[in-house]
């Protein structure tokens, strides 16, 4: 057994599944297409596969796809800004401050499994039908996640590095930014991640429904239109977009914590 | 979701300790609460905000008590709890099923887990215009969204729990020559309960999210419909009343499906 005979067999195992996949999707598409064409799928429910990619470029160059990402982006980056300094600092504050973290986790913890997203006619009343209402959603469904992993990060930080520290005799502050913040740092990403996926979530959704922003609005748009294609097409950008952010988030995910 | 971690508080750090009213913690949370309440007071009273944005308490609790003694109110709320329960049956049966088969078989598992994986955390509510298409603008469509949210948190804890099962069971169970259904009802399922029940828990939470979104965007009845409707009558005492009620709901039938699991752990040990 060779390093060559090792690389055939694990391109084999990868090779299998991922054609198996991809093919089932492909034939998939094939079949609907067939379907609807001889009659059996009713064309006006569900456009062909071959018109939905046809529509991607109309859908790109006319309907502007790529501002109305901008937009989105923006709003995720806003939000998702907010989220990273307000739900570290508070994450901190409540490690410093046992008594008040008693006190509150499990409020926090309840807050990360409520269905926030429903409050979003009252966020259109106090923010108005703007930016700042999609925002302000994103912003509530990511900020519980990012409080918890980075109380969780630092309670879990080894009571060894914490000793050594000591040892050193570092200042309070010494001892945070040198021992206790770079120790926790993995675990904060993974509320990160988290946190920026209910964001995300949240933001395309709420754009959705509010018919107000990027990318959520233009699903809207097209589907009151009664642009079939065109609405398939976009929620399959919408797809990708959050597939592809999904796993670039995991990406870094997996660089900062080896092995998992 | 299976991919979104757990955000739960450990045992260990839910205790408080002895003596509820001479415990410190009590008091603190009690001083929040109060605190969060009497500069809520304070900003119904001082106009800053647009007039009935911030309602008073009293405003707040006589609505949520004339929302509470209203049978119409429960009509809705049946509605929507059919819709989400429906939706949970058919996501559910379906997510088990696919989930079952991805678990069981590792080339399966392989090529289509990852399109469950990585479809799970997009949002859902995008698919709302379609499901309008094919299920109409009545409640089948509120059910296929709160089916296609559930589905996918459920499949991917039965893969999981599939992947989990002691293999001395599955051979115990081909050595008594047991059919396909004997093995998923003997042996698959009881094996697999608790991350089933964990999905079940996750896949309940998005489910009635999915199920609400689309009544706010469509609908004419169910609790989405009645909150959508406050917001255009600005009734907002109304819908200050009706959040409440949702979120105790939603959070207590959260509470409910995961102590049936932790019971279930427990009864294991």
């Amino acid at each position: 057994m060779n390093a060559a005979a090792t690389t055939r067999k694990f391109s084999e195992q990868r090779f299998l599944p991922f054609t198996l996949g991809f093919g089932a999707l492909v034939a998939f598409f094939v079949a609907v297409e067939v379907l609807i064409r001889i009659g059996v799928i009713s064309r006006y429910i569900v456009p062909l596969p071959t018109q939905i990619f046809a529509a991607f470029e109309r859908v790109i160059v006319e309907e502007e796809i790529l501002s109305r990402f901008r937009v989105t982006f923006v709003e995720a980056a806003i939000a998702g800004g907010m989220i990273s300094v307000v739900g570290i600092s508070l994450g901190i504050l409540l490690y410093r401050f046992d008594l008040l973290r008693r006190a509150t986790e499990t409020w926090v913890a309840a807050m990360a499994s409520a269905p926030t997203v429903l409050m979003y006619p009252l966020f259109l009343v106090i923010f108005g039908r703007s930016m700042w209402t999609i925002i302000m959603m994103g912003f509530v469904a990511g900020l519980p996640a990012v409080i918890l992993k980075t109380l969780e990060g630092l309670s879990g930080t080894r009571r060894v590095l914490i000793n050594v520290g000591r040892s050193f005799n570092l200042t309070p502050s010494q001892q945070f930014t040198k021992i206790l913040l770079p120790a926790a740092l993995p675990t904060i990403f993974v509320g990160l991640r988290l946190g920026l996926i209910f964001m995300l979530i949240n933001i395309v959704g709420v754009e959705f429904l509010i018919n107000f922003g990027g990318l959520g609005q233009l699903i809207n748009d097209l589907a009151e239109r009664y642009d079939l294609p065109g609405t398939y097409a976009t929620i399959f950008f919408v797809v990708l977009v959050s597939v592809c952010f999904f796993i670039f988030t995991e990406k870094v995910e997996r660089w900062l914590r080896p092995g998992t | 979701m299976a991919e979104t971690g757990n955000l739960s508080v450990p045992a260990a750090r839910r205790s408080n300790g002895p003596g509820l009213w001479s415990n410190p913690v009590t008091w603190l949370r009690i001083a929040i609460i109060v605190g969060i309440l009497a500069i809520w007071e304070a900003t119904a009273a001082s106009g800053l905000l647009y007039r009935d944005v911030v309602p008073s308490l009293l405003a707040i609790g006589r609505a949520l008590a004339k929302l509470l003694s209203n049978p119409e109110y429960y009509w809705h709320l049946s509605v929507t709890a059919g819709e989400v329960g429906t939706g949970l049956v058919i996501g559910g049966l379906l997510g088990l099923t696919v989930g079952i088969a991805f678990g069981a078989s590792k080339l399966l598992g392989k090529s289509f887990e990852p399109y469950l994986y990585y479809l799970g955390p997009t949002p859902k509510i995008i698919f709302f215009p379609i499901m309008i298409m094919w299920f109409g603008v009545g409640p089948g469509s509120k059910v296929a969204m709160g089916a296609i949210s559930c589905f996918f948190p459920i499949a991917l804890s039965a893969a999981a729990g599939m992947r989990q099962i002691d293999e001395v069971l599955i051979r115990v169970g081909r050595s008594f020559r047991a059919s396909t259904s004997q093995m998923v009802m003997k042996i698959y399922l009881p094996a697999m309960r608790l991350p089933v029940v964990n999905g079940v828990r996750l896949g309940l939470g998005v489910a009635i999210i999915g199920t609400l979104l689309a009544e706010t965007k469509l609908s004419n009845r169910g609790i989405g419909y009645l909150i959508i409707q406050a917001y255009s009558l600005f009734d907002m005492p109304s819908m200050y009343a009706m959040l409440i009620v949702l979120f105790i709901i939603a959070i207590g039938a959260n509470a409910l499906v995961g102590r049936i699991g932790r019971f279930d752990a427990i009864k294991q040990k």
